[in-house]
């Protein structure tokens, strides 16, 4: 098969997930073109997260299939699977670093543990990463000496660590100060192109996401409920569409939950 | 009728833990390949699950040791038979007291570290992570932990008994009066080694690693919220103490049952 | 995976001193350099009751401890009890009309086994058997005979 002609590096094919008694994701099928910037919005708790699991293998589906890069992630065994992870970057939302070690050697441990590089070679790597992401200077400091932005820089250039074809963003922008977050998107911007990467971003933060994707999908409930490119889901005629892309108050979802009329709760004189 | 029904969910859920317990086991265990190439693991770990909670067990045990010596006195006094206190002290300390008490103060410091700190670790996301790193966590963080405590608690069990017996000759022998020649000769005499002290280590090797199993898993199975962690270094110190004296009492029953 | 100095030292210091504890206890504490791991050999006696004696029970002569019982048996013949002990090596010049008695340390003290020297110029040796031998004192014998001695003298 001729994996690289294809334009589509993640195919998702009539996904359905469950967790207890939730259906995380019905049938939903997509495709994450080579080189974008694909970003996957939707309200909290529409398992965006989830998604992104289960295209690294964490997660089984109860149907549907994963295709990354020609390979069916689920049919995969245990050291295919650890394979492909390996050229798969991702960045959680806390970060995720480890914590019994500083900046250099978080960044230095996939290079550690997969390859047989010497250490010069090694260090000369993770300074280049650091420098990608702006902290080469900060490379002995202790995560907890980190503050939030920091933090995630360190973890994106961890993630970047083996040159992944790909890298994959867990809410990037949430809780971030205006610096911090500029930074960020620009940093995914910028290494998406100049690495010629393909990125995954998951959000709810409209404004930043849209300002860099090439391609938008809104989930909620489970469903897709709008795809496209930035300009064309901001003419979209859905209304609930509309509502979050502007973050609306009211609309198709509502502000008042499900009550009585006002006026009579008021002045009846008790709760029957 | 609802108790029968809770106690039977109750059953349930112990059960798969049980299972969950059981693989989780065999996948540390294979860990120890893995583990080999990079000893510095397991040093760091032996650093802080050994070395850390050497000093209270050299406190704990020169204090066991101590009062077992001044308790012991006054009742084999009643039978002229102070001479024995040397052997009096020190079998208590090998066959019980030192593989019992190490290991209950362990699970205390070290068990419920390692369950916070596992625990920690899974609700910051880092296991995550490092499955999604191609790194497998379990043979990453788990197993070095896992086999430092087994090589651990029989050499703080040790301490607790061999300092335990120069608490008991301080008091003994130096404040009351108990010959020192006869402290000795007495416990060597009577001390089998075969016996006492090996079906001694044999207790605290069993029963290290039962506690880090349970500690290392309760971490690794908690619910990742500061709550879930929480309860769960609670479990694990209940758990463990559990484990360790129903463990003793069978393992008294088939070592020292004979003769 | 930072691993300082420091940090090897206090961990080698401390599996130092465990070995070292569990040394301790060995050597100091308990009978490690035990009978059975020095040269001995091997005699045998028949006790019509050998009372409480165990294996490893001490065996003595003039106060010295000079073997050990390796092991006891039941004779289904003669409903004996056959005690084999291991002597060292060194003592290798018990005459052998030497007699045994099972006796007890102290007066409620562990049973262990205590040989009289006879007058032969003949030595024990591996295999030996001793032919002279005492009983262990049951109390119960002892005061049952009182008692019965004391009603005859009436």
């Amino acid at each position: 098969m001729d994996n690289h002609v294809k334009h589509e590096i993640i195919s998702i094919r009539k996904l359905t997930f469950t967790r207890g008694k939730r259906k995380i994701f019905d049938n939903i099928s997509m495709d994450i073109k080579r080189g974008s910037i694909t970003a996957i919005m939707g309200p909290s708790g529409t398992g965006k997260t989830t998604l992104l699991k289960l295209i690294g293998g964490q997660l089984v589906p109860d149907a549907g299939t994963i295709t990354v890069d020609g390979q069916a992630v689920h049919q995969l065994n245990r050291s295919a699977l650890f394979a492909l992870r390996k050229r798969i970057g991702m960045l959680f939302q806390s970060g995720a670093l480890l914590t019994d070690m500083n900046v250099f050697e978080n960044v230095a441990f996939p290079l550690r543990e997969h390859t047989n590089l010497p250490e010069s070679m090694i260090r000369t790597l993770v300074l280049m990463k650091l420098q990608a992401v702006g902290l080469r200077g900060a490379r002995y400091l202790k995560t907890n000496e980190l503050s939030g932005g920091m933090a995630r820089r360190v973890a994106l250039a961890r993630a970047m660590a083996l040159d992944p074809m790909m890298i994959m963003y867990d809410e990037p922008f949430t809780g971030q100060d205006p610096i911090s977050l500029g930074v960020l998107v620009q940093l995914i911007k910028t290494l998406n192109t100049i690495l010629g990467l393909t990125s995954i971003v998951v959000s709810h933060d409209v404004h930043e996401t849209a300002a860099i994707a090439d391609y938008i999908y809104l989930i909620s409930e489970g469903k897709i409920v709008g795809q496209g490119s930035p300009e064309a889901i901001s003419r979209s005629k859905s209304g609930w569409v509309q509502q979050f892309m502007q973050g609306s108050a009211d609309g198709p979802v509502h502000f008042h939950y499900p009550a009585e009329p006002y006026m009579a709760d008021i002045f009846s004189s008790a709760d029957n | 009728m609802q108790i029968f029904q809770q106690l039977g969910h109750a059953t349930l859920n112990s059960l798969s833990k049980l299972g969950r317990g059981t693989f989780f086991l065999m996948h540390s265990l294979n860990g120890l390949t893995y583990i080999l190439i990079r000893p510095g693991l397991i040093i760091r770990q032996l650093y802080f699950v050994g070395v850390l909670t050497f000093l209270i067990i050299i406190v704990s045990g020169l204090f066991v040791g101590m009062v077992l010596a001044l308790q012991g006195y006054y009742t084999l006094s009643d039978f002229g038979a102070e001479e024995s206190l040397g052997i009096m002290v020190a079998a208590s300390l090998v066959r019980e007291l030192g593989p019992v008490v190490s290991a209950l103060l362990y699970a205390g410091r070290a068990g419920s570290a390692l369950t916070a700190e596992i625990g920690l670790m899974k609700a910051t996301e880092q296991l995550s992570g490092m499955e999604m790193m191609a790194v497998d966590p379990v043979k990453r963080i788990i197993a070095p932990r896992f086999y430092a405590g087994l090589i651990s608690m029989p050499l703080l069990a040790a301490l607790f008994s061999m300092i335990g017996i120069i608490g008991g000759h301080i008091v003994g022998v130096g404040l009351l009066g108990v010959d020192d020649g006869a402290f000795w000769s007495h416990m060597q005499s009577s001390m089998d080694f075969y016996d006492d002290i090996l079906n001694g280590v044999i207790k605290s090797i069993v029963f290290g690693f039962i506690t880090t199993w349970i500690a290392l898993f309760e971490g690794y199975d908690t619910l990742p919220t500061s709550e879930g962690v929480g309860r769960a270094t609670t479990r694990t110190v209940v758990n463990s103490a559990f484990a360790i004296l129903g463990l003793d009492f069978l393992l008294t029953a088939i070592m020292f049952g004979d003769d | 995976m930072q691993h300082s100095n420091t940090l090897d030292l206090l961990v080698g210091l401390f599996v130092a001193s465990g070995i070292g504890a569990l040394f301790f206890l060995a050597m100091q504490v308990s009978n490690l350099s035990s009978f059975f791991e020095q040269d001995s050999y091997k005699i045998t006696a028949h006790f019509e009751n050998s009372g409480g004696l165990k294996v490893k029970s001490p065996v003595s002569m003039a106060g010295v401890r000079i073997g050990r019982v390796s092991a006891i048996h039941f004779d289904n013949k003669t409903y004996e009890s056959i005690v084999e002990m291991r002597i060292a090596s060194k003592y290798n010049t018990l005459p052998d009309d030497t007699s045994a008695s099972i006796l007890t340390a102290g007066l409620l003290g562990e049973q262990y086994v205590g040989l009289t020297p006879g007058g032969s110029e003949e030595f024990l040796h591996n295999g030996s058997v001793i032919d002279f031998t005492q009983s262990a004192i049951v109390l119960e014998n002892l005061v049952s005979q009182f008692l019965f001695s004391d009603k005859e003298k009436k």
